[in-house]
């Protein structure tokens, strides 16, 4: 007999499929995975710290840095906690502008999202026919925001400025043509028999482990979980907006991506209703120039970022900055799934399932 | 004596020559042709910026890469490492010399086959080579003397000895067709039957088409070098020229495969419907032009599959090769015998 021993592959942190500087070491039998240790923290900037030491105002910059993909969505999150603190009014135009521009950018992230994991799979006209429509996502956010990828798009209380001329127009527009699209790519993966043999059945994480390893966003409705915090618990109006919530049972990287699709057609259904119904008015919002939070007044506050649940807790500190900010961040959380996911599949599906999680590093080292 | 010097030293070297030439920036212009097809398919321009349209790139790419530094890693086997993409560059080169490109012509009295060697055993020769590539890729990984290189290497060895048998089964089918092994004669058979084989030998063309783009390692089945997951495969610790070499064997490869498709299916140089009399107008084509177009219509194949597909995973392509491709060839060659027999 010849001697057989497990071999120890280094995957990153310089790695094309690994989205970023995560490193993974595999423990492989040939080509199959028997483990998988995840090495995080290449990425840590100490967001959360330095968090404390500017005022609230400040603050909205780091929180761009986060979840870089899904930039407007993280300013909500942290705004909103910063509201709630201080109990703060939000406009109604402010709060559909903010509900168009967060789902604008969940489009975005989805978009990417596909991009980045089709081309892991091997399929390279995805990256370029889907940044062709994120593209004019970011030129949108430039327009209103001023930034394509670090929007710092809110502030407490609302929006830092008004939406330009003819936005809103541009953007309906994109929406009217933008499930066509959705529609051009499906059918270019969907019943594709080489896609769904990479997916199918791969990365298959049931419903209760899902749960139990506090995963969430896309990763729990393709695992048959009906979780929307949209819905669950609504912030941010969109109780008062129509759309559903996609939910697929078969718990692996198809289902996850049928999620996420679907959750694009959505998104446009959401950002068309919601400037249907942004009155005119103040946007710039009536927090104080000032923020100063009563010291120990603590606020948690859960979104649903395109990634899944991002909470923010915050505790004012008394002063104009905050005594605490911590970042329930979903990609540090669904990365755990890695592991459990990924053990007896082959080194290219571990390929697909960092794909599948869609992990975002910023996000999950902060 | 003259003659005899003429015909068997000068026209082969002048040959030689001429088609290195053209081969040499043939390939460069074949990775062109892919980044601005690739380009169109995926909704961008591709290379815009060295000449006209980029149609001086390879040019441009060429003197980089001759120009760079030459990197051996310092745990790497040297002589096999420097061995390896000269191994595959000269397999898929040898290879060449072996495929009509058209009937020929004559000049100054001395007639020019449009081959340059017409070996009694053309195709089995040119299995036998190009299978030498393998050895080149799997010493190119073994010698680097890294991870993903070896797991490159070793998926790429699996999957070219394995798909090697459909290939060769389908190319069977053709041959008990045109009865010779010789690729002039192959297509003389097809001339002589006046059709070409792929209107009676679908399936083997079909498991030619899939087999040799996986014998190529072009995507759908570019496992060995799959750079989500291997970072390049077997050739991640190449640079510079090294690198461009196996390039060079890929796309000469490429090449070769599309021509014994084109000379075993698709009539070779023949025109269309080569005994219908009403198209002989046809024929103010010359022979090579043909055999280039049909030639062009599979690189063309080649980029577009790039282009749509996602890559398989390395058992799913294992499994479709012996599971699928290799019974049905067999099956193939089964119903083929049968049905000459019952003709004959």
């Amino acid at each position: 007999m010849l001697e057989t021993k497990e071999f120890e592959l280094n995957m990153g942190p310089q790695h094309p499929s690994t989205h970023g500087v995560l490193r993974l070491v595999l423990h492989l039998d040939g080509e199959t995975v028997l483990d998988v240790d995840t090495v995080m923290g290449y990425l840590h900037r100490g967001t959360e710290k330095l968090c404390e030491t500017r005022n609230y105002y400040q603050n909205v910059p780091f929180t761009d840095r986060t979840d870089y993909l899904a930039a407007p969505y993280n300013n909500l999150g942290y705004v909103e906690t910063v509201e709630k603190l201080g109990g703060y009014q939000v406009s109604e135009r402010a709060l559909y502008a903010r509900m168009a521009i967060v789902e604008l950018s969940r489009i975005a992230s989805h978009l990417f999202w596909l991009a980045t994991h089709a081309l892991d799979i091997g399929a390279q006209t995805m990256l370029f026919w889907c940044t062709r429509e994120r593209e004019v996502i970011l030129d949108f956010f430039e327009a209103a925001l001023g930034d394509r990828l670090t929007t710092s798009a809110f502030k407490p209380g609302g929006l830092r400025r008004d939406l330009p001329e003819g936005w809103v127009e541009a953007v309906l527009e994109f929406c009217g043509t933008f499930p066509a699209r959705v529609e051009e790519y499906e059918t270019l993966l969907n019943a594709n028999r080489i896609w769904m043999e990479r997916t199918v059945g791969i990365g298959v994480i049931s419903g209760e482990d899902a749960i139990a390893l506090g995963l969430s966003g896309p990763m729990l409705r393709g695992s048959g979980v009906d979780h929307d915090l949209r819905k669950a618990l609504p912030y941010g109006g969109y109780d008062t907006v129509d759309f559903d919530v996609p939910v697929y049972p078969d718990c692996d990287s198809y289902s996850r991506y049928l999620v996420r699709m679907e959750e694009m057609r959505q998104s446009t259904r959401i950002v068309q209703q919601a400037l249907a119904k942004m009155p005119e008015g103040k946007i710039t919002g009536k927090a104080p120039k000032m923020i100063k939070i009563a010291e120990g007044v603590e606020a948690y506050h859960v979104v649903e970022s395109p990634r899944g649940e991002l909470g923010y807790y915050m505790i004012g500190g008394g002063k104009d900055i905050p005594y605490k900010c911590k970042i329930r961040a979903p990609s540090f959380c669904n990365l755990q799934a890695v592991g459990p996911m990924s053990k007896g599949l082959l080194i290219a599906d571990v390929v697909t399932v960092i794909g599948t999680i869609d992990i975002v590093l910023g996000d999950v080292d902060r | 004596m003259t003659d005899f010097l003429i015909i068997n030293v000068v026209i082969p070297l002048v040959q030689i020559g001429v088609l290195l030439g053209i081969l040499g920036l043939a390939t460069g212009y074949i990775v062109l042709a892919e980044r601005k097809v690739l380009a169109f398919i995926q909704s961008r321009l591709g290379p815009m910026r060295v000449g006209p349209h980029g149609l001086l790139q390879p040019i441009a790419d060429s003197l980089k890469l001759i120009l760079k530094e030459d990197l051996i890693p310092g745990s790497a086997d040297k002589l096999l490492y420097i061995a390896s993409p000269i191994v595959v560059v000269a397999a898929a080169f040898t290879t060449l010399a072996l495929i009509p490109f058209g009937e020929g012509i004559t000049l100054f009295g001395y007639h020019i086959p449009g081959v340059i060697a017409d070996v009694n055993v053309g195709i089995l020769l040119i299995l036998g080579i190009s299978g030498l590539t393998t050895y080149g890729i799997i010493l190119g990984g073994w010698s680097s003397n890294s991870k993903y290189p070896l797991l490159g290497a070793m998926r790429a060895a699996a999957q070219m000895v394995s798909y090697e048998i459909a290939l060769t089964f389908a190319v069977l089918a053709g041959l008990m067709m045109a009865g010779t092994l010789s690729m002039v004669g192959i297509v003389e058979a097809q001339l002589d039957m006046g059709v070409w084989f792929i209107f009676v030998q679908p399936v083997a063309w079909g498991i030619f088409t899939i087999a040799m783009v996986a014998e190529t390692n072009r995507a759908p089945f570019d496992m060995a070098e799959a750079e989500s997951e291997l970072v390049g495969g077997f050739f991640t610790e190449y640079s510079g020229m090294r690198w461009a070499l196996f390039f060079l064997g890929e796309y000469t490869a490429m090449l070769v495969m599309a021509a014994i498709n084109v000379t075993l299916f698709w009539g070779g140089w023949l025109r269309p419907f080569p005994n219908v009399e009403a198209l002989a107008f046809l024929d103010a084509v010359p022979s090579g032009i043909w055999f280039l177009l049909k030639v062009t219509t599979f690189l063309y194949l080649y980029i577009w599959i790039r282009g749509t597909f996602p890559r398989y995973r390395y058992d799913q392509l294992m499994a479709l090769n012996w599971k699928s491709l290799i019974p049905l060839s067999i099956l193939n060659l089964l119903v083929t015998g049968v049905v000459m027999l019952l003709l004959a």
